[in-house]
């Protein structure tokens, strides 16, 4: 890639206006109306046989397909938690009559905890906060990471060189202990911890994002918006973007995997809020009574099972996309 | 969040040195090493060699001597630790608002009281003043004084060094080798029962955070089985330096080990795979089966040491999740290390002592990975004729 051009065909530049439009990618034909030939027809049916094809493809990929169901029996009972188990389960001062620490049986499928509350109830309302900060989390590291990852790609010079320090530095340092730091020095809660994971966590996004960049921006398209005389805005946008995109989609499903886990962590830690239920806070309650060594197995065991499997589930899923989006994957 | 120590990324390590490798300096070179995800790019095209080994791709294949790629590479690993400090002076002095008044919410303390005890934490100053107070303190040593301990931070964090750097070095030592060594085969035999049963233990044990599996070791060795201890690093009144002594130790210290070892060893064994299966369709490897050479010979002698070099960069980058690992597994285990400390610091919440923690730290994350990009440097001989 030409690294000077952008300064020739900078946002002040004259042509730009029309421009964008006269230069806009395929991807842009619907919006040409052209009543000669049906390109929106056209594009519709390409768009409808590609999606056929993914889907095929993931259908086949039977992990992903056990992954796919495992989520949506989480996200429904995350969802519907309310219903299932009202929150007065929870309340602790209305649960003086269940035995404490009672071991699975028929009245206790996972038994119950310290302060006599059902071990499932607490792993129902636990999906809620830990799939929601999960999602939230890896939400706000992809745009961060995409952002920073296609400036760095494309933006040449001293800017880009600041920002790939910046990559570097938040790759360098594990993530887990920025966040602790920002967790800890915040007021404490759930938006707090959400903040905390997706301002450390966009590095590594970041750097395969900059990588896409870099290659798109070196093919003959982009030269020729470019000499076309689009600025920044229409080939970040236009062009960069969407080349970028599905690589990023596909990482935000592997990544919320990484979140719940770091959400888990930073719970575990007390760095979560207490007063909300999560998969963290459960493991965090059950090392304060010494779970472990007292024999009350359920209580360490649901809560790591349930975010294994919610992280399995995604890694399952978001391979399957990788894989369908990265040809070259799916021999390995 | 990929956070490092969880990065599900097997083919995002086929770009070894994109992370330390490449610092930037010239962020417009298109031959970023091996990540074109999508394999197409005529950028790559550029790269005569792109076989993994040949990340330093903003290397200029010829000049910069080794002293020149030094102080780049230490420049590098200045501005980061400029970075930490300024970041560890904004997060814990600016964002949670004045601590003084957190602690008189806490206790009852009279206006004269809250003043004093503002110029003692040289709260009264402006803010720049307080900054260069604290650059002065981190330049000579002095992090403060904790709130919880009553101690200079510099002095706690001088005794809970060592039984970290044990405890994160044994682990890494192990996960290194035995990551490494999975990681090979599993390529070798690609496919293979033993490959997809080392692939998904790797991607259960990656599935998992560090803790609950610490905890789930807790309870069945500790707890249940008593076998092994279930904290501490010693037994008290034992003479650490004794034959009986160092038993002890080790036997204190299999659990947590186990447990860094479990989560990290599997990213090695990823990364490692990914590595060496890039190598296999080489020609090379062609050539030496037709000299005669048995497939363990070709494994060992020919594609194995290719292998290794990304792989080195990568698995020096991941030391720094190792670390980060520490602190839950020190947590669970009453390991009395910085992690320990870390987590005490939490509970206080005694933001002095986690300033310094997390400057140690990270300090120590940072030096891994200039030492990883001098390694290399060392390892690749493309590199280093270069």
């Amino acid at each position: 890639m030409s690294a000077d051009t952008p300064a020739e065909a900078g946002p002040g530049s004259p042509s730009n206006g029309p421009g964008p439009r006269g230069s806009g990618p395929r991807g842009a034909a619907p919006r040409g109306a052209n009543p000669a030939v049906d390109g929106a027809k056209l594009v519709r049916e390409r768009r409808l046989n590609n999606a056929k094809k993914n889907w095929a493809l993931f259908r086949s990929d039977v992990p992903a397909l056990i992954g796919a169901v495992v989520l949506l029996f989480f996200v429904v009972i995350a969802v519907a938690a309310p219903l299932i188990a009202p929150a007065t389960m929870l309340d602790v001062t209305k649960q003086l009559d269940v035995p404490r620490y009672a071991p699975p049986s028929l009245d206790h499928p996972l038994g119950t905890d310290d302060l006599g509350r059902e071990m499932w109830v607490r792993i129902l309302w636990g999906a809620r906060v830990s799939i929601l900060v999960g999602v939230a989390a890896t939400v706000m590291s992809m745009v961060i990471g995409t952002i920073m990852g296609l400036a760095a790609g494309h933006f040449t010079g001293l800017f880009g060189g600041i920002i790939m320090r910046l990559i570097d530095f938040f790759i360098v340092l594990p993530s887990l202990l920025l966040a602790i730091v920002l967790s800890s020095v915040l007021e404490r809660g759930v938006f707090t911890i959400v903040v905390a994971i997706g301002l450390t966590s966009w590095a590594s996004t970041a750097r395969i994002v900059r990588s896409q960049t870099l290659s798109v921006e070196s093919r003959l398209y982009i030269e020729r918006a470019r000499i076309l005389g689009a600025g920044h805005r229409h080939i970040l946008f236009r062009h960069l973007l969407p080349a970028v995109m599905p690589l990023v989609l596909a990482n935000t499903t592997l990544t919320v995997g990484g979140a719940i886990i770091a959400e888990s962590t930073l719970s575990f830690l007390g760095l979560g809020d207490t007063s909300k239920e999560s998969w963290g806070t459960i493991l965090k309650n059950s090392m304060d009574v010494s779970a472990a060594t007292s024999g009350y197995w359920w209580y360490v065991l649901t809560p790591g099972i349930a975010i294994l499997l919610v992280v399995l589930a995604f890694t399952m899923v978001g391979r399957a996309f990788e894989a369908i989006i990265n040809p070259a994957l799916r021999s390995r | 969040m990929s956070t490092p120590t969880h990065d599900p990324h097997p083919e995002d390590r086929r770009t070894p040195g994109t992370g330390s490798a490449n610092p930037g300096t010239d962020p417009a070179d298109p031959t970023s090493p091996g990540s074109d995800p999508a394999g197409q790019g005529p950028a790559s095209a550029r790269d005569s060699a792109d076989a993994p080994g040949a990340v330093d791709a903003d290397e200029p294949p010829a000049g910069g001597s080794f002293a020149r790629y030094f102080l780049r590479k230490l420049g590098g690993a200045a501005t980061s630790m400029i970075l930490v400090i300024v970041l560890g002076f904004f997060a814990f002095r600016m964002l949670p608002g004045d601590p003084v008044l957190k602690i008189a919410k806490e206790r009852p303390m009279s206006p004269a009281q809250i003043a004093e005890l503002r110029s003692q934490y040289g709260l009264d100053k402006p803010v720049i003043v307080q900054f260069w107070d604290y650059l002065v303190g981190i330049v000579t040593g002095d992090l403060g004084e904790s709130y919880v301990y009553r101690k200079s931070v510099s002095a706690l964090i001088g005794e809970y060094l060592g039984p970290t750097l044990l405890l994160t070095g044994t682990a890494a030592v192990i996960a290194i080798v035995l990551g490494l060594w999975l990681g090979q085969i599993s390529a070798w035999r690609r496919n293979s029962l033993f490959d997809k049963l080392a692939s998904s233990t790797s991607l259960i044990f990656w599935s998992v955070p560090t803790f609950w599996l610490g905890l789930i070791l807790l309870m069945i060795f500790g707890g249940t089985l008593q076998w092994l201890p279930t904290g501490g690093m010693i037994t008290p009144g034992l003479d650490p330096w004794s034959f009986a002594g160092i038993i002890d130790v080790i036997t204190h210290l299999i659990l947590p080990v186990v447990s860094l070892v479990a989560v990290v060893y599997a990213q090695f064994l990823m990364i490692m795979r990914a590595s060496l299966l890039e190598e296999m369709n080489e020609d090379y490897l062609t050539t030496a089966r037709a000299k005669g050479l048995t497939e363990d010979e070709v494994r060992r002698k020919h594609a194995v040491p290719n292998a290794l070099l990304p792989t080195v960069t990568v698995v020096f980058l991941h030391i720094g999740g190792l670390i980060a690992g520490a602190v839950t597994v020190e947590a669970v285990f009453s390991w009395p290390g910085l992690g320990k400390l870390t987590f005490e610091a939490i509970r206080g919440p005694d933001l002095p002592l986690l300033q310094g923690t997390f400057v140690v730290f990270s300090a120590i994350i940072i030096v891994m990975n200039l030492a990883a990009d001098i390694v290399y440097r060392f390892l690749d001989p493309r590199v280093r004729r270069a």
